[in-house]
């Protein structure tokens, strides 16, 4: 497939955390769970837009640092309030050291 | 189950009552129209743009939960005898379990011409407020909400005044050193902060000041704090202290009574003593809390205080409460960053507080609260260092 990004190294992330990736006008987070395994999701809180990349990690929960909602990174599915919509996720895959997110 | 207040705290658990699986009749009185709202957001609108309205849950999907709430209603008397709650339409309504989630208004004045002020609590303040054209905007008190709106109207470009009794910002709750930082964010954006202000008058068109300065201004904001609302509990025999006083399962001393968020003073099993905290936060983990303990939990209420505030480009969190430290530890984060550590004399750590650049401080002081929730005493040099994260120090205190 061609829609597939490299976004970033796999190193650059630590293990259980999380950084910012953009690309165009849309804006990502993507994930190293403790397991080390990648995720990506949108990357603004169906909340109220916060960026997620400045939130705790926490095994496989992401916590909003503004209002506290959270959510499971693997299947975005809503974890605490005031957060009730799901975010999106997309695949990833590393290859050669990098990581590709593909959000066609 | 009746809960009188429909903020942050009676709304959530309302909502929470349902999603734990209650399938009996619930009532939620509110005085205010429309949908209950979250109130942070209003005294941080966007510069270009109206504050914004944010459902904590539609009338809708109130209505869908089967949860009967009427916008505007308020509750006039509690019967505890007959366990009933007199509406001020004249309806009656019983109740098996009855949550007080009142919430606080704003305190006032008693000096002449106070009338001439408002005050900042709800949707239509925030809206006559920022409203209209640059205008002189004088600020009494700067605490947060005084400082949050003295932000907001400068971004707006409203000439600010802050007009403070005392000789600091921000009181007890954010330390003096990171209030100082705040406060120099807001000289630098062009805000007329005074300390040792003490407001004697108020005219339509000044402010007047204990020495007789006469400060010129076509809005007056008084922004000194709040006022629980206790008036119902007190009339039905409750205990008052600062609050309703409830036990550390937000129950008062009647069993079947319960009360939450800003109105509710709790026995906090992490401090052994009672605390009333004024954070929206707070109102909504009571509310769920409360509504859980109604449906039988008996649960302690054990959640670390938790707030945050916004200052132009300065993002503050404070987790715990710093005046319960004697020792305070500074971890330098950034070039605009720090976070504060408060240590208790026995090394517990009792809050961290953060100031920085958007949510540059979020994370640390998430994990700082994680910490204190475990009893943590982490050594005061490695809180010290930037260079040690504090997840690290979570491993070994353990969980």
């Amino acid at each position: 497939m061609s829609d597939w990004v490299d976004a970033c190294d796999a190193d650059e992330i630590d293990a259980e955390d999380v950084i910012r990736f953009d690309h165009g006008d849309r804006t990502f987070a993507i994930y190293r769970s403790p397991d080390d395994c990648y995720y990506c999701t949108d990357g603004l809180c169906t909340h109220e837009k916060v960026h997620l990349a400045d939130g705790l990690v926490m095994d496989h929960i992401i916590e909003c640092p503004k209002h506290n909602g959270q959510f499971d990174y693997r299947d975005g599915s809503p974890k605490r309030v005031p957060v009730c919509e799901a975010l999106g996720t997309y695949p990833t895959k590393v290859e050669n050291g990098r990581v590709l997110i593909r959000i066609g | 189950m009746v809960i009188i207040g429909a903020g942050e705290c009676g709304t959530r658990a309302g909502l929470t009552l349902r999603e734990d699986g209650y399938a009996g009749p619930i009532t939620l009185v509110g005085a205010e129209t429309g949908d209950p709202y979250e109130r942070p957001p209003l005294s941080k609108p966007d510069p270009d743009a109206p504050p914004r309205r944010i459902p904590v849950a539609t009338v809708a999907r109130l209505a869908d939960l089967h949860i009967d709430f009427g916008p505007g209603r308020t509750a006039d008397r509690i019967d505890r005898t007959a366990r009933a709650v007199h509406l001020g339409d004249g309806t009656v309504i019983a109740f098996d379990k009855l949550l007080l989630a009142t919430g606080a208004r704003p305190r006032r004045l008693t000096i002449p011409g106070e009338h001439h002020a408002t005050t900042f609590r709800d949707v239509d303040d925030a809206r006559r407020l920022f409203a209209g054209p640059p205008r002189r905007v004088t600020l009494v008190g700067a605490g947060l909400i005084g400082l949050e709106l003295a932000a907001a109207l400068r971004l707006r470009g409203h000439p600010v005044t802050v007009l403070e009794a005392s000789d600091r910002a921000l009181g007890r709750s954010v330390p003096p050193d990171l209030a100082a930082r705040i406060v120099a964010r807001h000289r630098q954006a062009g805000v007329d902060l005074r300390f040792g202000a003490a407001v004697s008058a108020i005219e339509a068109d000044a402010v007047i000041l204990g020495d007789g300065t006469r400060v010129p201004s076509d809005t007056h904001v008084v922004a000194i704090g709040v006022v629980p609302e206790t008036a119902l509990a007190e009339a039905a025999g409750l205990a008052i202290e600062n609050g309703i006083i409830v036990d550390a399962t937000l129950r008062t001393a009647d069993p079947d009574i319960y009360a939450a968020g800003d109105c509710a003073v709790a026995d906090h099993p992490l401090y052994g003593r009672h605390l009333r905290i004024e954070t929206w936060r707070n109102a909504q983990d009571q509310g769920i809390a409360a509504a859980r303990n109604m449906l039988g939990a008996a649960a302690p209420f054990t959640r670390v205080p938790w707030f945050w505030s916004d200052h132009f480009d300065l993002g503050l969190q404070v987790a715990g409460l710093p005046d319960e430290g004697t020792l305070t530890v500074t971890r330098e984060t950034g070039p605009d960053a720090a976070i504060l550590f408060s240590l208790a004399p026995d090394g517990r750590l009792v809050a961290a507080s953060g100031l920085g650049p958007g949510n540059a401080v979020a994370r640390d002081v998430r994990l700082s609260e994680v910490l204190m929730e475990r009893g943590a005493k982490p050594d005061a040099a490695s809180l010290a260092d930037p260079g040690i994260g504090l997840k690290s120090l979570l491993c070994t205190v353990g969980s």
